[in-house]
């Protein structure tokens, strides 16, 4: 058994949660390599070889990864894939793009969102949008595990890696990068905040989203919100929490205004305490909280950011 | 050019997933089956770039039971010129694998000559995410996942992709493979006139041994179990109780 992990690295910025997290998962079955590709990998690779389990840091300093696009691991880095019997990712929007499309230069299946790796050919992933949770055996010779990272901790830095430089020489000549237009956010990040306050479409606008976000700021949270509101305009896809959003599980998540859509649970229901606060007292959601008020939100919040 | 849009056949995502008692799998016996949400928006963003005149024929493809057909032809009715009906299963329990989807849409593809795939981002049932990024490797196209605006150019489709994080724009080379988000548009409903004209749009049935694709299985499903649930917590009288448990649980 020979483990690599994927480290998502954005423009040079390493995403430590959920490179450390997808190690921990990967670390379940043994000591592991990370790939460290990007086009500067200084400062990431660094935060990679303390991390605990990790064996090899692999490092491929080149312009061609700056932007993770899918071409450039799928066509200049097969041959090092092919050389380990499981590649994990985190099964972001990083993973969710690389991984199936390395499935399917090497003809292996992908298992996506795993929530628990059992053994090194069995795992547990949620289908159905977190209805049920699946136990699936691969026959594959390469494994690809792309992991849901909100159900693992992160790994401790008490490791001492060995760093490894490594060349590539194909170009992508499929896809160019034009522009980024990523949110400038003093925020912590969705998916490994401490705490999380969303809105939902209880929430009516998005000039009213002002609301969930004076409440997340007083509290240091991040924001969320469910579909229906990321649907009917109020909010950014990339705030959404549910199955096909973001998973998360922080210490404390305040739904307000969210009904509580099985989607929307299944993005959430791992987190320590819940919080609901919704006018209508039958609202699913608070069949999953553990504290709930039933309330105008327009009334509520802004008291309760007053009395925090 | 022609656009390919490959419709899966899923339960509908106002049906809730009931988990069979013997852990098998999820009942799918008499309960409504609808297209997958996230490939109408493929099937709507395709037919917009036929009325804008950047394309000339929109093929749809499903692939599963004889039963598949309603969900061509809705596709039919929606706008796409023909269709095609892989049946490759004959229980609709026996979900095929995004890989052999891949497969069997690759070699439709070399059949059909399509210029642009449009796939949705992923089935609201097996959550696999996975199909156009295999289907886009198979064939050594470009891809662009995760799709919330597409732009045809001559030989390019800019394309901008929802990311964790905000928003990421490419450029990726004709042919190409679109998977689509949700904010891409909001699909039509087929109107009464259109859906008896898609009953005599063509629709034509196959099995994968004619494409000369294996059926293959990698994952075996062990079991299907309900996810752990929540218990309900306590209603709270008024705010203050309220603003007293998010104190105590604020950095706990």
């Amino acid at each position: 058994m020979k483990i690599l992990v994927l480290a998502e690295i954005n423009d040079g910025e390493l995403a430590e949660d959920q490179t450390s997290k997808t190690v921990s998962a990967a670390a379940t079955l043994g000591e592991v390599d990370v790939l460290c590709a990007s086009n500067q990998c200084s400062d990431a690779s660094k935060k990679i070889t303390k991390m605990a389990n990790v064996e090899n840091v692999l490092v491929l300093e080149d312009d061609l990864f700056a932007q993770s696009l899918a071409e450039s691991y799928s066509e200049t880095l097969i041959d090092t894939i092919r050389s380990y019997s499981h590649i994990f990712a985190p099964s972001s929007s990083f993973g969710k793009n690389i991984l199936p499309r390395i499935g399917g230069m090497l003809d292996a299946m992908v298992i996506s969102d795993v929530s628990q790796v059992i053994s090194e050919d069995t795992f547990e992933r949620p289908v159905y949008a977190g209805n049920a949770i699946q136990t699936v055996q691969s026959t594959d010779k390469i494994k690809l595990i792309s992991v849901r990272t909100s159900n693992f901790d992160s790994v401790p830095l008490t490791g001492n890696a060995i760093t490894k430089k490594i060349d590539c020489a194909t170009k992508n000549t499929l896809t160019t990068f034009v522009e980024n237009k990523i949110q400038a956010s003093d925020r912590p990040e969705l998916t490994s905040a401490k705490v999380v306050v969303s809105g939902g479409r209880g929430v009516g606008s998005k000039e009213n989203f002002e609301i969930i976000e004076g409440l997340a700021d007083k509290l240091g949270a991040a924001v969320g919100a469910s579909r229906a509101a990321v649907d009917s305009g109020f909010a950014p896809n990339d705030w959404q929490v549910g199955q096909t959003g973001k998973v998360v599980a922080p210490d404390l998540y305040v739904a307000v205004g969210i009904s509580g859509a099985i989607q929307h649970l299944a993005g959430m229901k791992d987190s320590k305490v819940i919080v609901a606060i919704n006018k209508d007292e039958e609202a699913p959601i608070f069949q999953v909280a553990d504290f709930g008020l039933v309330d105008d939100l327009f009334k509520a919040v802004p008291e309760i950011e007053k009395k925090i | 050019m022609k656009i390919l849009v490959p419709v899966k056949r899923v339960l509908d995502y106002n049906v809730k997933a009931r988990v069979k008692a013997d852990g098998s799998g999820i009942d799918l016996a008499n309960v409504k089956m609808s297209m997958n949400p996230f490939d109408e928006i493929a099937l709507e963003e395709a037919i917009r770039i036929k009325e804008k005149g950047d394309a000339e024929e929109i093929i749809a493809v499903s692939i599963g039971v004889q039963q598949n057909q309603e969900t061509l032809r809705t596709a039919l009715a929606m706008g796409a010129d023909r269709a095609i009906l892989v049946v490759a299963t004959d229980d609709v329990h026996n979900d095929i694998e995004p890989l052999t989807v891949a497969n069997i849409l690759a070699a439709i593809t070399q059949k059909e000559g399509p210029s642009l795939i449009l796939c949705g981002k992923q089935a609201i049932d097996n959550d696999f995410n996975a199909t156009a990024q295999m289907l886009s490797a198979k064939l050594r196209w470009s891809q662009a996942t995760f799709a919330s605006e597409i732009d045809v150019e001559k030989d390019k489709v800019r394309v901008t992709r929802e990311v964790d994080g905000g928003l990421q724009t490419i450029d990726a080379k004709i042919p190409a493979v679109v998977s689509v988000d949700l904010r891409l548009n909001e699909p039509r409903y087929a109107s009464l006139p259109n859906i008896m004209k898609a009953k005599r749009k063509p629709l034509e049935e196959i099995s994968p041994a004619d494409l000369g694709v294996e059926m293959t299985q990698r994952l075996k499903v062990l079991e299907t179990k309900e996810p752990g649930s929540r218990e309900a917590g306590l209603i709270l009288e008024n705010i203050d109780q309220l603003v007293e448990k998010i104190q105590e649980n604020v950095g706990g």
